[in-house]
């Protein structure tokens, strides 16, 4: 595109950035110097267009060459302050970009920008200065102080939203830049506040999306001033509007604390289940999952609400967030000790109803949770109520009807569920119902080892073996349980996902060294196999490490242990006083909780989260009550000390306390973990090579050579003296390249050009569509001339033979009147054939619905016009070409007898000319002419067809000729003759042919075409009209219609494209046409003129 | 890949989705380009008039940090694909003045005048955005700048066509072999490839 532009703008001024920009774009090889150059000298051209230009690409000349950058700024920066205000813009444009990236580096560019930005009327200068004034900030808190100022004045002053707004953005950048140096800035958040609730309360969408949107970042640091509207997020959240009501839940994230995060989720679960659109409902979980999980669950006072919230969520129908419900479920299970009770009550109350969750093949997202729920089952199996049940539920048949990585972790689960029955029951010396579990494990699980997945189906051989073991051990009356649970001995501990990476490399430890001495090049393969087996060999005899004694590990681990211990990031084995309790083998434990009773432990039947809503109310009131008569005893104390508090009561944050003492695990970090956080930056960023110093001096290999006036004054050092040389040197070259290309482009065009035309043809001819139009055509002939002959076959069908010479001699009064009757209709006839023909095509053309023509009666057309006439004989004709045949038209003349003559020998002959001729006969010459082959009774009218060869169709012309005929009556025959010119417009090579829009559009993209427009004014006819008119008198098709506006189609024997816009005024029509030969088009529509003329 | 482009696209559709001006900025394949466009519109078509401009992207595009603002016009969708650096409110008027242009240059602007004027439309568009970033803002400007340009065709046009239509003229009438178009059955449709505008 960009050559092709550059093409067809023939000012070679405008033309210059975008060859840079193509080279720019284009270049794999070294950096072009003359590229360079070219845009550096744009940079100060005369023309502001040009320099605005130059500028703007400079940009994507700094992400292909960052080297460029240092170089060329002192220029850029020059730009900042061009007289022309779009020049401005542009360099401003470019480095608000440049610095969006690497701020830093523009830092001193400030006092410019601040120039700028008082002076400036240009809203968008306005805006681009303020946004990167908002980058900036961070890196300079004092920048941000002298920037409230004049920022808050605009905030007052201006009418512009879109100022206001990035005002407030930058206002908010700067407060937060400053929040940890200046704390005393509320005015100004009042004032951003202020200004955001007005834009959120505005009717217009965009604002209050806008208003939402700048209020989430304030959020961010000042938390307490969004919160006072809290009341105006809740209502986003009602908002019709999607995009509206995700930026609320957005800003919903910060808002929540221990005390309202219930009341919070609450009210999400009810649009949980209002949503309509799944992506909506999705987003609203995943919500909900972030805003209670979010800083390791700071906000949630009651795991048990929790658990419960997330069970209610594995109701939702088609989410596919089914497996970060689950993974809550493992956190929080995993995390939380206390809670384990309660979600192990849960997960097998999910796991026992697990056909509700994965009956339907839609709510395949939400099985996941059963992972989850089945290895919580099983991992904490010691605080199930009725194991045996939920393992009966866990091997259901049902179950393999789950995805496979689920069920593996089915199988893998029951053990342990198998493991802690056992011993449930050894203890309880109940050795028939251990064989009874057993048993059933060993009925259920060959239903796992049919699985098709790999994964199940190893898991279950591997255990159904173990089991088939197990029980041989029971029928000996063999204790086995101990050993079985130890399979599942120790505790799992979450380890953070980032633990791996941050494993500090040993000293020492080079992993790029090579272990082995790498094997020598000049080895064959068929070595190798024997070299591996003698290592193999020299393995087994090499002495192996002494073995550890148990002293000797026992030292090592208490060496760990203190490690450990003292390692800030370990925290696992940093052992508290619970912690230790909790390790104590054999001792299920609920930490040191006061668990409130009022919470009940396991609530019949799916707890609805709502029950926990209330009861914590309860518990919270119980408790502040506690409190406060705690603080009276306190107070009254007090005031016996005569000091007195004044104590209101506002219930903060932190006098909220949990239901549980929860214990919250930290995730596992690897011992010695570097507490480094800046291990995300992605080594492809290209802005990260313009991360480039541009205050340091240009070093002298930096420095581009510059062009200077002949006569200025700065040619005094000899350095500079070189430098035009230079220029020039590598000036030359590109001249010439661009010829070279230039002449490439044009051959290539050529090429294309001719490939595209066939495509497109390809993809615009219908099948069948044209042959089918053309046998339209020749059934109407056929009528015409077979009516007449076919008619009496009914009625005399002995008279066959004879029916020439009955034609010829004595026609019957019956057929005479017949074929008045079809003189009369004929017109008529015509016009019902011809006249469906377009609309037929136009249907055809239009896949779009948008353009089709509605029914309205249409005046008759019809296409014959008069040729010649005399009183014996009236000629009218018409000329059709058709697409098979590029150089010849067809010529219908209808001949029709005026007189009380029988006509005969009728001969037709024109003056053929170098451009056209008629098609005669073998062996004739030009002279001669093509005999009528029928004759004519007084009355009766035919058609005779005549084809023309034609070389170029591109011009209209006429061409003389002469029809001769006998005309007998009673009197006698006489010679007569009539002298015609026939005319074939431009028109007439046309062929109505059918066009696919997409086709259409490609065709006019390619940009072959030359384009030429006509305006005819005091048109009273209705579009339709007009547009059925061009369709069949200009043998075009509609493309797409819309409104008063249509395109159209046609094509010519020879293959030209013909487009045209039609656009109806008040009074007036203009065409536009573009067509592949200029000559053509402007033909056609001096043609469509006298058309139009006549509406 | 990292997006180097602040205007990451803008597309044009009408109401039944049918494309009429697609720029990208950045290079995608075809059928992605395609894809984009029609899930651009679905996003866009299930909203109403009265509703916010803005639409976060999110997977379609350029991810999170790039949103689809559009404007909807008569039966038309504009739609511009950018990032955060630029100003929502300020992309908006920005459509306005591409559209207000597109009316000053084709008298009574009506989609079809995209695609039958293509050239000049994606001239246009290159006088507002170049490169994928914003050029001009000023609607005089640009109008400006593209009657210079018609000017200069008109000039070129003239001087140049003039004698080319003769000559054609008269070439056509003797040569008795004139180049023609063969049609060939089995050639595949060559679609021609978007990128190259970008």
């Amino acid at each position: 595109m960009l050559g092709c532009r550059a093409a067809s703008c023939p000012g070679d001024r405008p033309r210059q950035p975008e060859e840079l920009m193509a080279r720019a774009d284009s270049g794999s090889g070294p950096w072009p110097p003359e590229g360079r150059l070219g845009s550096w000298t744009q940079m100060s051209h005369t023309k502001p267009y040009i320099r605005k230009k130059a500028v703007l690409i400079m940009y994507k000349v700094f992400l292909k060459y960052p080297e460029s950058l240092r170089p060329a700024f002192p220029r850029l920066k020059e730009k900042l302050e061009d007289p022309d205000p779009g020049v401005q813009s542009a360099a401003v444009n470019v480095i608000c970009e440049l610095a969006r990236r690497n701020p830093k580096n523009y830092l001193s560019l400030a006092p410019l920008f601040f120039k700028l930005m008082t002076s400036s009327t240009n809203n968008w200068v306005l805006i681009k200065i303020i946004k990167l004034f908002g980058a900036l900030t961070p890196l300079e808190p004092r920048l941000g102080k002298k920037l409230i100022e004049p920022l808050t004045n605009l905030i007052h002053s201006t009418s512009a939203m879109s100022l206001l707004y990035e005002c407030v953005n930058t206002v908010i950048a700067v407060l937060i830049s400053l929040s940890s140096g200046m704390p005393n800035h509320s005015a100004s958040i009042q004032l951003c506040v202020q200004k955001l609730r007005i834009l959120i309360e505005d009717s217009d969408q965009n604002l209050k999306y806008l208003g939402l949107l700048a209020m989430s970042k304030i959020l961010r640091t000042h938390p307490k001033s969004v919160q006072a509207h809290k009341d105006l997020v809740l209502q986003c959240l009602d908002d019709k509007d999607e995009s509206i009501r995700l930026r609320a839940l957005d800003l919903l994230y910060g808002m929540v604390s221990k005390k309202n995060l219930m009341e919070i989720v609450k009210k999400l679960m009810t649009h949980v289940d209002k949503a309509e659109g799944t992506t909506y409902r999705d987003e609203l979980l995943t919500k909900i999952i972030d805003i209670c999980s979010q800083s390791n669950y700071q906000h949630i006072t009651n795991f048990e609400w929790y658990i419960s919230i997330l069970v209610e969520l594995t109701r939702l129908e088609g989410t596919r967030h089914g497996h970060l419900i689950a993974a809550q479920m493992l956190d929080v299970a995993i995390r939380v000790k206390a809670i384990r009770r309660f979600a192990v009550a849960q997960m097998s109350a999910l796991l026992d109803s697990a056909h509700l969750v994965a009956s339907s093949p839609q709510r395949s997202g939400i099985c996941e949770v059963l992972y989850a729920a089945a290895w919580i089952c099983g991992e904490f199996s010691e605080h199930l109520q009725e194991p045996q049940q939920t393992l009966e539920a866990m091997l259901r048949p049902k179950v393999t009807t789950l995805p496979g990585h689920i069920q593996a972790v089915y199988v893998q689960n029951v053990v342990k569920l198998y493991a802690a029955i056992l011993q449930q029951k050894e203890q309880a010396a109940d050795t028939s119902a251990a064989q009874e579990v057993t048993q059933l494990l060993v009925e259920r699980l060959p239903q796992f080892v049919q699985s098709a997945d790999l994964e199940v189906q190893e898991r279950a051989s591997c255990i159904l073996q173990l089991v088939k073991h197990v029980q041989k051990l029971q029928a000996k009356d063999v204790p086995v349980a101990e050993e079985v649970s130890a399979l599942f001995a120790g505790e799992l501990n979450p380890v953070a996902p980032k633990a791996q990476k941050k494993v500090p490399v040993p000293e020492g430890l080079d992993l790029d060294a090579w272990i082995n001495e790498p094997l020598s090049d000049s080895e064959s393969e068929d070595e190798k196999p024997k070299a591996m087996f003698q290592d193999e060999e020299q393995r087994h005899t090499k002495p192996r490490a002494p073995e550890a004694d148990e002293q000797e590990l026992a030292r090592r681990r208490e060496a760990r242990r203190q490690e450990q211990a003292n390692n800030p990031f370990y925290i696992k084995s940093s052992p508290s006083p619970q912690k230790r309790y909790q390790d104590a083998p054999g001792v299920e434990h609920i930490p040191v909780v006061q668990i409130d009773l009022s919470v009940p432990l396991k609530v019949p039947g799916m707890p609805l989260s709502d029950q926990y809503v209330k009861l914590e109310e309860e518990r919270r009131h119980r408790q502040r009550l506690e409190k406060d008569k705690r603080k009276k005893k306190k107070r009254e104390r007090e005031r016996r000390g005569t000091r007195r508090h004044s104590s209101l009561h506002t219930e903060s944050d932190e006098d909220i306390a949990p239901a549980q003492r929860v214990d919250i695990v930290t995730e596992e970090m690897p011992e010695n973990a570097l507490p480094s956080d800046e291990d995300d930056k992605d080594p492809n960023d290209p802005y990260r090579a313009l991360d480039i110093d541009l205050d340091k001096p240009l070093a002298d290999s930096e420095k581009l050579p510059v062009q200077k006036h002949r006569n200025a004054e700065t040619s005094k050092s000899p350095e500079k003296e070189d430098v035009p040389l230079v220029e020039k040197k590598s000036k030359k070259p590109k001249k010439k390249e661009k010829k070279h290309k230039e002449k490439e482009r044009e051959k290539k065009k050529k090429e294309v050009e001719k490939g595209e035309d066939l495509d497109f043809w390809l993809s615009t001819t219908p099948p069948a569509a044209t042959p089918a139009l053309e046998e339209l055509e020749v059934n109407t002939t056929v009528t015409v001339l077979k009516e007449g002959q076919e008619e009496p076959r009914g009625e005399e069908q002995d008279a066959e033979e004879d029916r020439e010479q009955d034609l010829e001699k004595k026609p019957s009064k019956h057929k005479k009147k017949k074929h008045k009757k079809d003189k009369e209709e004929r017109p008529k006839d015509k016009r019902k054939s011809k006249k469906k023909v377009p609309p037929a095509d136009e249907e055809a053309a239009e896949p779009v619905e948008n353009g089709t023509l509605e029914e309205e009666p249409l005046p008759p057309m019809s296409s014959y016009i008069l040729l010649a006439e005399n009183s014996y004989i009236k000629m009218t004709y018409d000329v059709q070409g058709s697409l098979q045949k590029d150089s010849q038209v067809t010529v219908s003349v209808v001949l029709e007898n005026q007189s009380d003559s029988f006509l005969k020998s009728m001969e037709l002959n024109v003056l053929d000319s170098l451009n056209a001729r008629l098609a005669r006969p073998e062996g004739s010459s030009v002279h001669d002419g093509v005999p009528v082959p029928f004759q004519l009774p007084p009355g009766i009218s035919n058609e005779a067809q005549f084809v023309f060869t034609i070389q170029s169709i591109v011009m209209a012309q006429k061409l003389k000729g002469t029809l001769s005929f006998i005309a007998k009556n009673d009197e006698g025959s006489t010679h007569e003759k009539l002298d015609f010119k026939l005319h074939f417009t431009c028109t007439s090579y046309l062929v109505t042919t059918p066009c696919y829009s997409d086709a259409f559009a490609k065709l006019l993209e390619s940009g072959d075409l030359s384009m030429s427009s006509i305006k005819v004014d005091g048109i009273s006819m209705s579009f339709h009209n007009l547009l059925a008119k061009i369709c069949f008198h200009h043998r075009f098709s509609v493309v797409e219609r819309v409104d008063s506006c249509a395109s159209m189609y046609s094509r010519s024997i020879q293959g030209h494209h013909v487009c045209l816009l039609v656009k109806k005024g008040e009074k007036s029509v203009s065409v536009d046409g573009k067509c592949s030969d200029p000559t053509l088009l402007s033909n056609l529509l001096e043609e469509m003129k006298e058309t139009l003329a006549t509406c | 890949a990292w997006r180097a482009k602040k205007i990451q696209a803008i597309l044009v559709f009408n109401n039944h989705g049918k494309p009429r001006l697609v720029r990208f900025y950045q290079r995608f394949p075809e059928e992605i380009q395609q894809q984009i466009v029609r899930e651009t519109f679905h996003l866009v078509l299930k909203r109403d008039d009265n509703i916010c401009n803005f639409l976060e992207g999110g997977s379609l595009i350029g991810g999170s940090d790039y949103k689809l603002i559009y404007r909807h016009y008569a039966t038309l969708y504009f739609v511009f694909c950018v990032d955060s650096s630029e100003s929502e409110l300020g992309i908006l008027d920005l459509i306005q003045v591409f559209v207000e242009t597109l009316d000053k240059c084709f008298e009574n602007v009506c989609e079809l005048d995209l695609i039958f004027h293509m050239d000049k439309v994606h001239y246009i568009l290159q006088e507002v955005v170049m490169g994928g970033m914003v050029l001009e803002t000023n609607m005089n400007e640009i109008v400006a700048q593209i009657e210079a340009q018609n000017r200069l065709e008109k000039s070129e046009g003239g001087l140049s066509a003039a004698p080319a239509r003769a000559v054609s003229a008269v070439k056509n009438i003797n040569l008795p072999e004139m180049p023609r178009n063969i049609n060939i059955g089995d050639l595949n449709i060559k679609v021609p490839n978007l990128s190259q505008f970008v």
